[in-house]
């Protein structure tokens, strides 16, 4: 695949890797990767391999399953065992657990109608396929995937489709990134000592590069958009190295080959011409947050489920032993959560971070928990190389 | 929030949509974010709708500096 | 009791010549327009007629001929005290019914083969019980009964009993099949998922991922095209051309069907309490297959396989199975994929591409593609 291959080439982390090694002093290094799919990069490919051992990557709460809280999922679970809506929703979202025991998997298996859409327009097209019935769009992401669920209210909208709406839970990467650095946690005790961001690769080119400048200014943190690719996450890290030796707080992009400055500027009016924001949003692990997510305009009020169904929010503590919370916000390991790996695992979930597999528990288990025990080395006693 | 991926455009239809080549699989997506996409060109999609377009050269050059390390290390060994 | 079955099915016009009314007349099955109903399950006429004009005819063996409940069975020379059974049995459930490269009837077929194949036995009989869907067009059924009938005469395997029940509308899924296999097994063959020894070759038959993208591509709401088909195929000549190649030295066999070749490893590694280390660049994963799991946000270790199979045989004699694979027309792309070694924890490890190294582990839940 072009333009994909090519960033995964290995000989050429190696190289990239020799470079950060070359570079970092005796300090420690704390950088955040925010964005989910970088995450999951770090974690399938092994980075943290090449890396030298004062280079950790702190994983933020860039995974929007993860960060969606018990009481949205709960609502949309209401939907469709409670007002008989056919609920559409991404796939990460199914297994996400919820109250009295209940993920939207398990309302399907309790007779809800409930249906994994890979995109916003197969909802549209349950929508039209079903025009007896109520449908909602279960829609979740950050500024990546709300361009599309705009542009699919726009389209209802023109066709005067009289059966569909969207349970809008975007949110907004920048916000989210300023709350962590304004948490307690950061700025008093200093436990999460974090000196620079890895910025998200797909919210970038849609939002630009210039939302992260005032980070850079008024927290004196480096930021560096990166591409997908660990390729991409191995140059910014490098990148990020540098502008910490040399005492820069820049925003720097690595991903130039699809980010610029101004980002899209077409979906980002669509998004405003649909969307306004809200003045507080919850988010699972940070709290409430203000200014951090959006909600529907009020003239496509007809599009939203919240007031087609007269929806209330009731928020929902996460369970006792779960850390997601700390996690979340990079304050605690996967390894430091009491139940990681015995009660909580991907197979049985207690928290999102262990839903998404770019949740930092999910990747870690499934990627990387071999780490955690002596292993052995296929090296001990028994020939590695394989014809 | 990432899961997006760059695929070619080969053919433009009505409605807003294109076809995509990634690989050898032939995808309709939607270009109503980047109607200014032509066929050749390369969009980054996500969720069946294409956010941008890939810059060819920016590509080029991005992968011409991951190379230049190649010279560091040799000079020093690779880890 | 094979009868012809009417390819061509123009209904009979009511006003015909009148018949005469000492000949019996049989009406034969509308394959065109007509659809299973509640009476081809009731066990009467219907039932009767829809088995010998489909089942009968797409199957035709000499046990089937004889019409009776059960099928008698010659065995090839066996020694009672040595020589031992194999049966194995599936439940197909697949939907969509059809997808290219196959569909649930030869799937069927494969499926329980192989079941027998991975034991190291000569598959010699199979059985298929058919639970039918109100509703389920004729013509669909008859062409998964003749594609069954194909993939068993290929196979050289008879399908030489079977059943029909109907249920009603909603209650199915278009059909389910089951399908059970007996064969036998030579002297001397011991093959068990328990049987993996430290320093064992993993080979795996050829590229993965295939059937379940083909699958998918069907799937309504996905749109994508491609030009993969399912890689469904019956494996038990491979076998048994290993096995010459190498008596007594494959120690496991099996094909990773529903969950992939990730999931069939951490098996093998649980039930024979030992680790594994992959090499990710030598698993062959078609460039097609690739693309779509990328698009669709799934891992093509985790996809399901119809037509393939990992061995794990002793370090000395892979390079000779290997090339016994590779001489095999299922074969061709055969490459050792890593190797077996000691692990108290039963990791499947991977040298990633890149140069990183990571956990193999099970699937969990369904193969949930991600939006991130």
């Amino acid at each position: 695949m072009k333009y994909v291959d090519e960033f995964r080439d290995g000989q050429l982390a190696r190289r990239i890797a020799a470079a950060i090694h070359d570079e970092v002093g005796e300090r420690h290094y704390h950088f955040m990767e925010f964005c989910g799919g970088h995450t999951h990069a770090i974690s399938r490919y092994g980075v943290q391999d090449l890396l030298p051992p004062n280079v950790h990557m702190v994983h933020g709460p860039g995974c929007p399953v993860c960060v969606l809280p018990i009481g949205r999922i709960d609502q949309a679970i209401r939907l469709a065992l409670e007002r008989g809506a056919i609920v559409c929703a991404y796939g990460d979202t199914l297994r996400v657990p919820a109250s009295d025991g209940l993920s939207l998997a398990k309302a399907k298996a309790r007779g809800g109608d409930i249906r994994m859409v890979y995109s916003a327009a197969d909802a549209l097209a349950v929508a039209r396929a079903h025009p007896e019935r109520e449908v909602v769009f279960f829609a979740i992401g950050f500024e990546t995937t709300t361009p599309p669920t705009a542009l699919v209210i726009l389209e209802a909208q023109r066709e005067g489709l009289p059966n569909f709406s969207v349970l809008c839970c975007h949110v907004l990467t920048p916000a989210a990134i300023t709350h962590i650095l304004q948490s307690p946690e950061v700025r008093e005790f200093g436990t999460v000592p974090l000196d620079g961001f890895i910025g998200p690769a797909h919210v970038s080119i849609v939002i630009g590069t210039e939302p992260y400048e005032h980070f850079s200014e008024e927290y004196r943190k480096p930021v560096v958009i990166a591409g997908f690719e660990p390729l991409d996450v191995m140059q910014a890290i490098l990148m990020l190295v540098r502008q910490v030796n040399e005492g820069r707080a820049q925003v720097e992009n690595e991903f130039t080959r699809a980010v610029t400055r101004e980002g899209n500027q077409r979906a980002q009016g669509i998004v405003s011409q649909v969307f306004e924001l809200r003045a507080q949003f919850e988010w699972r692990g940070l709290g409430t947050v203000p200014y951090s997510a959006l909600q529907i305009r009020e003239r496509f009020a007809a599009f939203d489920a919240e007031r087609r169904f007269g929806l209330t929010y009731r928020p929902v503590p996460d369970n006792k032993a779960c850390e997601c919370g700390a996690i979340l916000r990079g304050v605690k390991r996967p390894t430091d959560c009491k139940i990681f790996g015995t009660v909580c695992t991907p197979e049985h979930p207690v928290g999102s971070c262990m839903v998404s597999s770019e949740g930092a528990c999910a990747a870690h288990y499934t990627y990387g928990r071999f780490r955690d025990i002596p292993i052995v080395h296929a090296g001990a006693g028994v020939e590695e190389n394989v014809s | 929030m990432c899961l997006a991926i760059p695929a070619r455009v080969v053919e433009k239809l009505d409605g807003e949509q294109a076809a995509v080549d990634l690989g050898g699989i032939r995808k309709t997506i939607s270009t109503a974010l980047v109607p200014e996409a032509q066929v050749g060109d390369y969009v980054i999609v996500h969720v069946g709708y294409a956010l941008g377009l890939l810059d060819p050269e920016e590509a080029r050059q991005t992968l011409a500096m991951f190379a230049q390390w190649q010279a560091m290390g040799d000079a020093q060994g690779a880890p | 009791m094979t009868a012809n079955l009417p390819l061509s099915t123009a209904p009979v016009a009511l006003d015909a010549p009148a018949a005469d009314p000492t000949r019996a007349y049989s009406r034969p099955l509308s394959i065109r327009h007509g659809r299973i109903d509640a009476a081809h399950g009731a066990g009467g006429k219907a039932a009767m007629q829809l088995i010998e004009e489909l089942f009968l005819a797409a199957f035709d063996n000499e046990a089937l001929r004889q019409g009776d409940d059960g099928a008698v069975l010659a065995l090839p020379a066996f020694d009672p005290t040595q020589g031992r059974l194999v049966m194995a049995t599936d439940g197909h459930v697949i939907s969509p019914l059809f997808f290219p490269g196959g569909d649930i009837g030869s799937l069927a077929v494969h499926g329980t083969l192989n079941d027998v194949a991975m034991m190291g036995a000569q598959p010699l009989y199979l059985s298929a019980s058919f639970i039918l869907e109100e509703g389920l067009a004729l013509a669909d059924l008859q062409r998964i009964v003749y594609s069954m009938g194909a993939a068993a005469r290929a196979a050289g395997v008879p399908i030489v009993t079977g059943d029909t029940k109907v249920v009603e509308r909603g209650k199915g899924d278009g059909v389910f099949i089951s399908t059970t296999g007996v064969g036998v097994l030579a002297p001397g063959v011991h093959i068990s998922g328990r049987n993996a020894r430290a320093g064992d070759a993993i080979l795996l038959s050829g590229s993965i991922g295939d059937h379940g993208v083909a699958v998918l591509s069907q799937r309504a709401g996905l749109q994508f095209e491609t030009t993969i088909e399912s890689d469904s195929a019956a494996l038990h000549t491979l076998v048994a051309a290993m096995l010459a190649a190498a008596p007594g030295g494959v120690h496991v066999l099996r094909d990773p069907t529903r969950g992939g070749l990730a999931t069939t490893l951490n098996e093998i590694a649980r039930q024979s309490g030992v680790g594994m280390v992959l090499q990710e660049a030598a698993i062959p994963v078609k460039p097609q297959v690739e693309a779509a799991c990328e698009l669709l946000g799934l891992d093509p270790l985790y996809v399901a396989n119809e037509g393939k199979l990992v061995a794990l045989v002793a370090p000395e004699v892979a390079e000779r199975v290997l090339q016994a694979m590779r001489a095999h027309p299922l074969g061709r792309d055969a490459a050792c994929i890593g190797q077996v070694i000691a692990d108290p924890h039963h990791f499947v490890q991977m040298a990633t591409r890149f140069g990183g190294r990571r956990v193999v582990d099970w699937l969990s839940g369904e193969p949930l593609p991600r939006i991130c």
